[in-house]
């Protein structure tokens, strides 16, 4: 086990406090800027999407992990950041011109959401921020002359100081990475300022923030904004990567999909945003994998165990029409909620904290360490 | 002028007067008792100064300022701190986290410079740290700074919430009953802490309490409350002895 010597109040303060820390982040990092040049552009392809969910994931953890305010309305502030790219680049618009608009714009919205929100608690939020997707969906859907309605909008290839960034490049790779780096060192600088406090202490009680001299109202909108703004940025690379955008794109679906990311990554932490969008981007190839192959190893079992070459044709067309049926999507979603809100609530990274204790304290590991108990001096809460 | 002042304060629940124009002053550097049976409006006094709720009528004033009308934030960006009965501290945070919100009313950085952390932000983050750190000496805290609030003992909790407003360098500090739920000991530890606040840090100390051997050790005056209604006022042994006090705690 490590104990860590603390002589200066800047150990307290530093993001890294310990060396181990800068050799397996330093490794990390080689291994992300080694990436394009040795993996498949498929899998290179998959890892952008990474990047831009894990964006999306640090924006929406700033508001419902470290704020405490549900949101599922992010899909919508994903749209506006894409469709402030499309629109601007028709004109011309350099892009980091374009890029700050988005987040700005996106931002602003952010915050003026996040004045009827005030009022709003849970599930009532919840409910609130829905709505506000709808709307924007909806005025994406019909709003022709600026968005192209229902038809769509070809986003250009992105062209940034003369020279074009194709969007399945090593090139953009490293600006969406480099987005995502950002995004998450600003919230870890954010985290570690008064900010950032105030958002947690309004995350665990609004009563005692407030008698400490938090203008709760100002922080929360602050903290819709900020949200906001990181998942405008993240629309703008989505815009790019896709290279069309249209107003189904941006659904409900799509905000239940950032939901899983902070939710299966570990609500309350950073990592768990980055883990949560890798176990995202996971779950299609797994669906294509159902698709295609289940049905044929489902028939070939069938076959081995002596069925009929008619059975088999049966089980293999009916495993098949299950594997393709509509909506089996948000089905396993459910699913995958309902099992990690059961099993693991701290998600992957408390599970990864879970295995590093288990090393660290070797032969004495206890499961009861990390069980939830009923806290019995819960506060009442001045509401 | 009084230092601190409720002028005919009222709190009424619908019919139910919770407090019933209340009357009192606080002197600078004093320490002020609030005591009364169950349900006699105490902690709805410090609700009322805190702005958790709006008075029904009736005025606060603090230095020659009317703070009726703050909003709650502003009120300990005035200097005037709190503790409250049922701990409200935020329990997924480390214990030196939590001091830190104490020091909110002090920063001064704006957004964008914690975005970047810059030079200055970095300074005023270690002053900060350095006055929560005399605070942790200040009321033994110093095994707990990296501890997580929601593993830490009752007693162990009582004392950061003091701490965390202790943080804010208040002038007026509200304690609503320090020493509920405290063993004999912690309570003796509490006593001297509050009379230390007085004499080391010059604050002036309003507190709701029960254990009348606390309030006999620390306060300099009492007030009694029935009913919504001041009783008595006084020296501790006055309005121990004080006929509509004793009637009130062991029936006429």
């Amino acid at each position: 086990m490590r104990f860590l010597f603390k002589t200066d109040y800047e150990d307290d303060i530093r993001l890294f406090p310990h060396s181990g820390h800068f050799v397996s982040y330093g490794i990390l990092l080689a291994f992300l800027v080694v990436a394009p040049f040795v993996l498949s552009s498929y899998l290179v392809s998959q890892l952008v999407f990474v990047c831009i969910y894990a964006t999306v994931g640090v924006g929406l953890m700033i508001l419902s992990g470290f704020t405490g305010q549900a949101s599922l309305g992010h899909a919508a502030f994903l749209a506006i950041g894409a469709y402030t790219a499309g629109y601007l680049q028709q004109y011309d618009v350099p892009f980091l011109v374009y890029f700050l608009a988005a987040g700005l714009l996106t931002g602003t919205i952010g915050a003026l959401v996040g004045f009827p929100a005030l009022r709003l608690q849970g599930i009532y939020l919840v409910i609130a921020t829905i709505s506000f997707a709808f709307i924007v969906e909806e005025v994406l859907a019909r709003w022709e002359s600026v968005t192209h309605g229902n038809e769509g909008m070809r986003v250009k290839t992105l062209s940034m100081f003369g020279f074009t960034v194709p969007r399945d490049g090593p090139t953009f790779y490293f600006l969406c990475l480099g987005v995502l780096i950002l995004a998450i060192i600003g919230t870890l600088n954010l985290l570690r300022s008064p900010t950032g406090r105030a958002f947690l202490a309004i995350r665990d009680s609004e009563t005692a923030a407030r008698s400490m001299g938090v203008n709760v109202s100002l922080y929360k909108v602050k903290s819709f904004a900020i949200s906001a703004a990181i998942t405008g940025f993240a629309g703008v690379l989505f815009a790019h990567k896709l290279s069309f955008i249209s107003p189904e794109m941006f659904t409900l679906l799509l905000s239940i999909e950032f939901i899983i990311v902070i939710l299966i990554g570990g609500t309350f932490s950073l990592h768990g945003a980055v883990l949560g969008a890798i176990f995202l981007v996971m779950i299609d190839p797994f669906l294509t994998y159902l698709k295609d192959d289940l049905p044929g190893i489902i028939a070939g079992v069938a076959a081995a165990f002596g069925a009929g070459s008619a059975t088999v044709a049966k089980i293999q067309s009916n495993v098949a029409a299950v594997a393709s049926a509509n909506g089996l999507k948000g089905a396993i979603y459910g699913v995958i909620i309902v099992l990690f809100v059961l099993f693991e609530p701290l998600g992957l990274y408390g599970r990864w904290l879970k295995i590093k204790l288990f090393f660290q304290l070797f032969p004495l590991y206890k499961r009861a360490t990390f069980k939830r108990q009923k806290i019995y001096v819960k506060s009442e809460r001045n509401r | 002028m009084s230092y601190f002042r409720a002028d005919n304060l009222s709190l009424h629940f619908g019919g139910l007067k919770a407090v019933d124009s209340v009357s009192f002053a606080v002197e600078k550097g004093e320490i002020l008792s609030i005591i009364g049976p169950n349900g006699a409006g105490k902690s709805s006094i410090f609700n009322l100064i805190s702005r958790i709720y709006p008075p029904t009528s009736g005025r606060i004033f603090f230095e020659d300022q009317d703070i009726t009308q703050q909003p709650a934030y502003d009120i300990a960006k005035l200097g005037i701190a709190r503790t409250f009965q049922n701990i409200e501290l935020f329990e997924n945070s480390s214990v030196l986290s939590n001091l830190l919100v104490g020091r909110h009313r002090h920063s001064t950085t704006q957004l964008w410079q914690e975005f970047l952390f810059l030079p200055s932000v970095r300074a005023s983050e270690k002053v900060h740290r350095r006055r929560v750190e005399q605070v942790i000496e200040f009321l033994d805290l110093e095994a707990y700074r990296d501890k997580l609030i929601s593993g830490l003992p009752y007693g162990v909790r009582k004392v950061i919430e003091l701490a965390r407003a202790l943080c804010s360098e208040p002038k007026l500090i509200l304690l609503d009953e320090p020493s509920s739920g405290l063993n004999v000991e912690e309570t003796t530890d509490m006593s001297f802490w509050i009379r230390d606040m007085k004499t080391e840090l010059g604050i002036t100390v309003l507190m709701v309490e029960h254990d009348m051997s606390l309030v006999n050790r620390v306060s300099d005056r009492v007030i009694a409350l029935n009913y919504g209604r001041v009783i008595a006022m006084g020296t501790p042994s006055e309005v121990q002895r004080h006929p509509d006090v004793v009637a009130a705690y062991l029936g006429a």
